[in-house]
């Protein structure tokens, strides 16, 4: 299943919409950060409250996405684990301690805001 | 222990893992287990089938429902012709993996089950069962 990812302002947000195969895993790692380097994005926004499990695969691909968009200079936010996955992803123990993460939409884009407000002073 | 459905996956490719996934999503919830309850077996599911694709190439997820007394349960039976486990109690040590991934595919997937087994024999193949009950 293919991951929409849209523009808004400097940001990109791509929403998770279901299940997810390896294979849509790693497209998505490939659209995310070709499109972060041809809008100049500053900060992604990845969705994932459809999303309705995340193994070891899922949490690694993850993390490698966060990573390659931090190094392009960009920031990375996890919105919308469900409590659930969060809840089998620590019992497997996967905790992403490297990416940030937010409830939802909305705090996803206030700490991307806070963030490129401090970056400018 | 009385036997109330059951059925299998093959696992020969990368997507069949998120197939396994599917199946066993809908057999938890049929089953009457939780949202919370479900995405531990989902996940516990994902992680052994992908260690069957990973490790051994191919095998089966075969899966069947119970009832016992007042209690349902769920068995997951995961087996293939890999290269086997030499030292099983290791295996589901924490931090344990051989194959470069995290190593927190079978003790983790103990840790979301109830019950798991594993009969490996080295180079003849590995054969790990999970239950997970349904207490209402």
């Amino acid at each position: 299943m293919e991951v929409p990812i849209l523009k808004q302002g400097s940001y990109l947000i791509a929403t998770v919409q279901g299940a997810l195969t390896d294979a849509d895993l790693l497209e998505l790692r490939a659209a995310l950060l070709e499109r972060v380097v041809r809008m100049r994005s500053q900060g992604v926004i990845l969705d994932l409250t459809a999303l309705d499990v995340m193994d070891s695969f899922a949490s690694r691909t993850i993390r490698e996405i966060a990573d390659m968009i931090r190094l392009r200079g960009a920031a990375t936010v996890i919105v919308g684990i469900q409590p659930e996955v969060a809840f089998a992803m620590v019992q497997l123990g996967l905790t992403l301690e490297e990416v940030t993460t937010a409830l939802d939409l909305e705090e996803g884009l206030a700490y991307l805001n806070q963030k490129s407000k401090e970056a400018r002073i | 222990m009385n036997l109330e459905d059951q059925g299998e996956v093959k696992i020969k490719q990368e997507a069949d893992i998120a197939m396994a996934r599917r199946a066993i999503r809908d057999i938890a919830k049929k089953l009457g287990f939780g949202i919370t309850e479900t995405a531990s077996i989902v996940t516990a599911a994902s992680e052994l089938s992908r260690n069957v694709f990973k490790y051994a190439g191919a095998g089966v997820m075969q899966w069947r429902t119970f009832t016992s007394g007042e209690n349902k349960g769920v068995e997951l039976r995961f087996e293939d012709r890999g290269p086997g486990i030499a030292d099983v109690n290791e295996a589901v040590r924490e931090g344990y993996s051989t194959g470069g991934g995290l190593g927190m595919g079978l003790p983790g997937a103990k840790r979301l089950m109830d019950e798991m087994e594993i009969d490996s024999t080295v180079g003849k193949g590995t054969r790990v069962t999970v239950r997970k009950w349904c207490r209402r």
